[in-house]
């Protein structure tokens, strides 16, 4: 049916190498002998482990929990044993390492007890999203947002539209288009069970006119009551047409508010493939343990879609398509928006959609000074002005880019596309980007160093004031104590005192009574000698 | 003559009246500016500004005994702030207080510690969690990086560590553009002079 | 600076020496026409003036240590000079080109950063320069179609000053059909009597000859639109707003002033319109402001033009409104995507 479609500022037409991966239907790959599962696989906190190293795990089994409200939980791709939980390299454009849950698989894939639930409309809104949360699902588009939260329309929010992004724009990618003419009737389950999450009234499904055969596909899965409420779009075919953003816009002419998400004007967007996930979540149980992915590129002599499981090392999948001796570029995703690795010896997480392999000819690119042709500013489905962009971030003016709306670049790349001085815009703004967060964060430490600084000095100052206060309290104690001590000294001294004054005065009263030896006349001591002589000579006597 | 003296004083004196009513009138009462001033900076509270903290370094900004340019682990950053904040020019980093470095913490070898309590007396932000004669431990995630406990320690087991860039912490680095830029320039002829010396 | 290069990993084939090879074979045909109606003249100032300013270039990025080989071959520099010998008359000297060219490159573009960071289109500082500086040698326009000027003859002038014998300057050289207005209705006579007492000077359009040069420049000028090379906003702004201020004044008095064909097929209004007026570096950046500067040069055309010291205007106007440009993209700022939502 034809719906009405609005325009979209900007955007580029370009070359979609779409046939070379879609010429064979999509296969299983074989059960790797190792899977690295990371416990970071989305936007939001990283789940924890639950399981430790040498337990025996079983296919489907949650091995890590979500911790916090943006958080998902990891399962077992298979059945294994835990050989290791550390540090390995994951899918990131900086090449680092990240924790990991590493399963050896024992070849006999076996799966836990699954829960089915094929009358989930008894079953209620969020009764239902736990159920998803807990199978580990997330936007399988590429962004990796845990998708219960966007099946959560949150307090005073109306949904009118849901509406599943089909559009897959970027070249080279085709594993959302093999998913809709493979499983079209899976997806339309999972949009049913999300409309029932949602409690939303009308959907939509976009696709890209290059994807006839999807399209088709769709259509005749629909059932002739879900025809009433569900539109199956083809949209036309232009890079980025597939942001959702964008989307929103073509398929109902409203625009998202800068900073803003398509819930505050009603809308909820999803992936198919998580739609898929959702479906095969809900009615049979299954948690989210494998995806496809997209094998292609100049360099891969077989180009093809894969039904992989999460965890599987990316080299081993490359290997099952062949790849050329000239081959010397690996990017995960497309060649827009993706992200280049040097090793692939990192697996297969669930945000990973592509991955493209070319023969790149090494050759120092010059980058000449901006012309201000102005180009960029033509075809940025943003409408911002990457010029300005460019120049404020290359100033390292990071107020001023955010002036200029920095937040709102969707980074699709197309400013860098057109760009004649080949100036690699996309990057100086993820470099901004990154620069910014880190400012913030920085900001929120030294706030935090600066209170501690000061709590610091209040305990001093308190230890301070204590002591003070001790000591001025020991201080009053010991006069208290030193004044009774001299009274009694006192006292003491005055007795000894009268004491010694008594008897001096004694003496001196003994000394005033004349002695009668005293003030003797003459006759007075001619007597006493003579009386002296005749007492000695009696003595002598005796 | 003299009318054209007597129109142009009271023109004068007119414009006077009104610019000043309008200072009155009109006056902002803004936030004090030293703690609008210490906001910017980093708390690292390392000293390398001559102050004993960032809060008097701000201080000693707003009284205008200090310059901009003295806070090495703020970097250009901060000065950039700063003279957008006061208004006035930004200034290269007087290189006399330090260089601006790498963010980095310390940690101790536990197995030297003494449990002196020197360190922790030391740290402005108290991120030495210890006890006398009891081990001693930098706590990573609040180590400012001033290395004040360096100095102080007897046995010397504190040591300066770059703080570990994770995933989470990766930033995209600034693209290579092969257009030198007049310090790009002025920088080859150091280097070429330091060559030929 | 590591070597971690983010996406996109494909490019456009387009560069910036296509750009500007597109501009120049878009001149080829208005230039061509040129020399068929006003001689060689023009032909050995583009070449004086290509040369001086290729060595011009080569020497001051040996200056500025800077990489030669890319800015040499992005052609930037040899359009410059392009565009100020087309703006010289037929028959000044060798050193005129050689002059306004070195000022162009050296002073307008070098001195202020470089290619992209001048703020002046320099061709036109160039023109503006010599225009200002050497007075006399800027009118030593010739009328269109004078036989008896061969290659050589020409060649011979502009090297060494010496006219074959038979011929002398001030026979050869005259007024161009813009200045004979100019001069013609400030004495006081009417439009009318111009043409009927001049008719030598004017065709159909506007003067006789450079009516088909601006046509073939207007036609090169709308390829470059069509293969999108240059945005229509600029042209359009500059051509309408001249257009307008012509019609305005022209249906107030028609004697004394000149029509709005006069004006657009006259002088080099479609030569600065599609070509001057469009170099990106030196105009506005956002589409709002184009056609805001577009319409500020237009006006200005008009008014140095009829009411002006100089004939012509396209230099001045042009350096003008160069100088607001940082004004009008501080203020014209395009609507972000969800600008008009709630946040």
């Amino acid at each position: 049916m034809t719906m009405r479609l609005w325009k979209i500022f900007g955007g580029l037409k370009l070359a979609g190498h779409k046939t070379m991966s879609m010429e064979d239907a999509t296969e299983a790959t074989p059960l790797p002998k190792i899977l690295t599962l990371p416990l970071k696989q989305h936007i939001g906190h990283a789940a924890e482990a639950i399981v430790n190293v040498g337990d025996k795990v079983l296919k489907g089994q949650m091995i890590a929990a979500a911790k916090d409200y943006v958080s998902t939980p990891i399962h077992a791709s298979s059945s294994g044993t835990v050989i290791a939980i550390e540090e390995r390299p994951v899918p990131h454009p900086s090449g680092k390492t990240t924790d990991c849950i590493v399963i050896e698989t024992d070849g006999e894939d076996k799966w836990i007890e699954r829960v089915e639930n094929a009358n989930y409309r008894q079953l209620d809104a969020s009764a239902l999203r736990n159920i998803i949360r807990d199978s580990g699902i997330v936007g399988l588009g590429g962004a990796g947002f845990p998708s219960f939260i966007k099946l959560n329309p949150g307090p005073g929010n109306m949904v009118d539209t849901l509406i599943l992004n089909g559009a897959e724009c970027e070249p080279y990618i085709t594993c959302d288009a093999m998913l809709m003419q493979e499983h079209g009737r899976k997806i339309i389950d999972g949009l049913n069970i999300m409309r029932h999450a949602l409690q939303v009234e009308r959907c939509i499904i976009a696709v890209e006119d290059n994807k006839r055969a999807a399209h088709t596909m769709l259509v005749n899965a629909l059932q002739e009551h879900e025809a009433e409420y569900i539109d199956v779009v083809q949209i036309p075919t232009l890079y980025p047409a597939g942001g959702e953003k964008q989307l929103i816009k073509t398929l109902t002419g409203k625009e998202v508010p800068s900073n803003g998400l398509p819930i505050n004007i009603g809308i909820v967007c999803h992936n198919v493939a998580t739609a898929a996930a959702v479906a095969d979540a809900v009615l049979e149980g299954k948690p989210l343990i494998s995806r496809y992915v997209t094998v292609t590129g100049e360099g891969i002599e077989h180009p093809r879609n894969l039904d992989v499981l999460i965890g599987t090392p990316l080299n081993e999948i490359i290997e099952l398509c062949g790849k050329r001796s000239e081959a010397n570029q690996y990017i995960i995703g497309g060649p827009m928006m993706g992200f280049e690795i040097a090793d692939t010896n990192i697996p297969v997480i669930k945000t990973c959609n592509c991955i493209l392999i070319q023969n790149k000819k090494t050759e120092a690119e010059f980058v000449m000074p901006c012309i201000r042709c102005g180009q960029c500013a033509a075809v940025c489905p943003a409408q911002l002005l990457p010029q300005q962009l460019y120049w404020y971030a290359r100033a390292k003016n990071f107020d001023k880019t955010q002036d200029y709306n920095l937040f709102d670049c969707i980074e699709c790349g197309c400013c860098t596309y057109v760009c004649p001085s080949h100036i690699p815009l996309v990057q100086y703004y993820r470099f901004a980007k990154t620069e910014i967060w880190a400012q913030e964060q920085e900001k929120k430490s030294s706030d935090i160093a600066r209170q501690r600084h000061e709590f610091r000095q209040f305990r001093m100052e308190r230890k301070k004031a204590e002591n003070e206060e001790r000591k001025r309290q020991k201080k009053e104690l010991l006069k208290k104590v030193s004044g009774k001590k001299d009274s009694a000294d006192d006292a003491k001294k005055a007795a000894i005192k009268e004491a010694m004054e008594r008897v001096k005065a004694k003496r001196e009263a003994q000394s005033a009574i004349a002695k009668n030896t005293d003030n003797l006349t003459e006759k007075q001591k001619k007597e006493i000698a003579e009386i002296e002589a005749r007492r000695k000579k009696a003595k002598e006597e005796n | 003559m003299l009318a054209t003296i007597l129109a142009i004083a009271t023109l004068a004196i007119i414009f006077g009246l009104i610019l000043g009513f309008a200072a009155i009138r009109f006056k902002v009462e803004g936030d004090p500016i030293v703690d609008k001033i210490d906001a910017v900076l980093p708390q690292t509270q390392c000293g390398q500004c001559t102050y004993p903290g960032c809060r008097p370094y701000a201080e000693a900004i707003a009284n205008g005994e200090a310059q901009i340019n003295q806070c090495p682990p703020g970097g250009e950053a901060v000065i950039h702030e700063l003279a957008d904040l006061l208004g006035v020019d930004p200034l290269p980093l007087n290189e006399e207080h330090g260089e601006h470095t790498e963010k980095t913490v310390v940690y101790i070898d536990e197995q030297i510690c003494i449990g002196c309590t020197l360190c922790i007396q030391a740290c402005p932000v108290d991120a030495i969690a210890g006890a006398a004669k009891l081990m001693h431990t930098v706590i990573e995630d609040e180590c400012t990086g001033c290395d004040l406990c360096i100095p102080v320690c007897p046995v010397d087991c504190i040591y300066v560590k770059p703080v570990t860039e994770t995933i989470n912490t990766w930033k995209w680095p600034l693209p290579e553009v092969n257009q030198p830029t007049l310090k790009d320039l002025l920088d080859l002829k150091h280097i070429k002079q330091e060559q030929q010396s | 600076m590591s070597s971690i290069h983010s996406s996109p990993y494909i490019k456009t084939n387009e560069n910036v020496t296509r750009m500007m090879l597109a501009v120049i074979f878009a001149l080829i045909p208005g230039t061509l026409v040129y020399i068929h109606f006003f001689g060689w003249g023009v032909m050995i100032n583009i070449l004086i003036a290509i040369i001086t300013a290729l060595a011009c270039e080569i020497g001051i990025l040996k200056i500025r240590q800077r990489p030669i080989k890319p800015f040499i071959y992005d052609g930037t520099a040899v359009l410059t000079a392009i565009l100020l010998a087309l703006a010289l008359p037929t028959l000044a000297p060798w050193w005129l080109a050689a002059l306004g060219a070195a000022f162009a490159i050296i002073i307008a573009k070098h001195l202020y950063g470089g290619m992209g960071y001048n703020p002046f289109n320099p061709a036109m500082v160039g023109y503006a320069m010599l225009l200002i500086a050497f007075p006399k040698e800027m009118t030593a326009w010739i009328a269109a179609e004078t036989h008896g000027l061969t290659f050589l003859n020409t060649l011979n002038f502009s090297l060494f000053n010496t006219l074959p014998d038979g011929i002398s300057y001030d026979a050869l050289t005259m007024a161009t059909p813009l200045d004979t207005i100019k001069t013609q209705l400030s004495l006081g006579y009417t439009l009318d009597e111009v043409h009927s007492s001049h008719s030598s000077l004017f065709g159909n359009l506007a003067g006789y000859g450079w009516e088909w040069i601006n046509i073939m420049f207007l036609i090169g000028g709308l390829v470059l639109i069509f293969i999108k090379v240059i945005s229509w906003h600029i042209p359009v702004a500059v051509l309408g707003s001249l257009s307008i201020m012509a019609m305005l004044f022209n249906f107030a008095d028609s004697g004394s002033y000149a029509p709005v064909s006069f004006h657009l097929f006259g002088g080099a209004a479609m030569l600065g319109a599609f070509f001057i007026a469009t170099d990106p570096v030196t105009a506005a950046a956002s589409t709002k402001g184009r056609l805001i500067y577009g319409a500020g040069i237009g006006i200005l055309i008009y008014v140095i033009r009829t009411w002006g010291g100089y004939p012509d205007a396209i230099a001045f106007s042009v350096l003008l409104m160069n100088m607001a440009v940082p004004m009008i993209d501080y203020y014209y700022k395009p609507t972000v995507f969800g600008a008009t939502g709630k946040s």
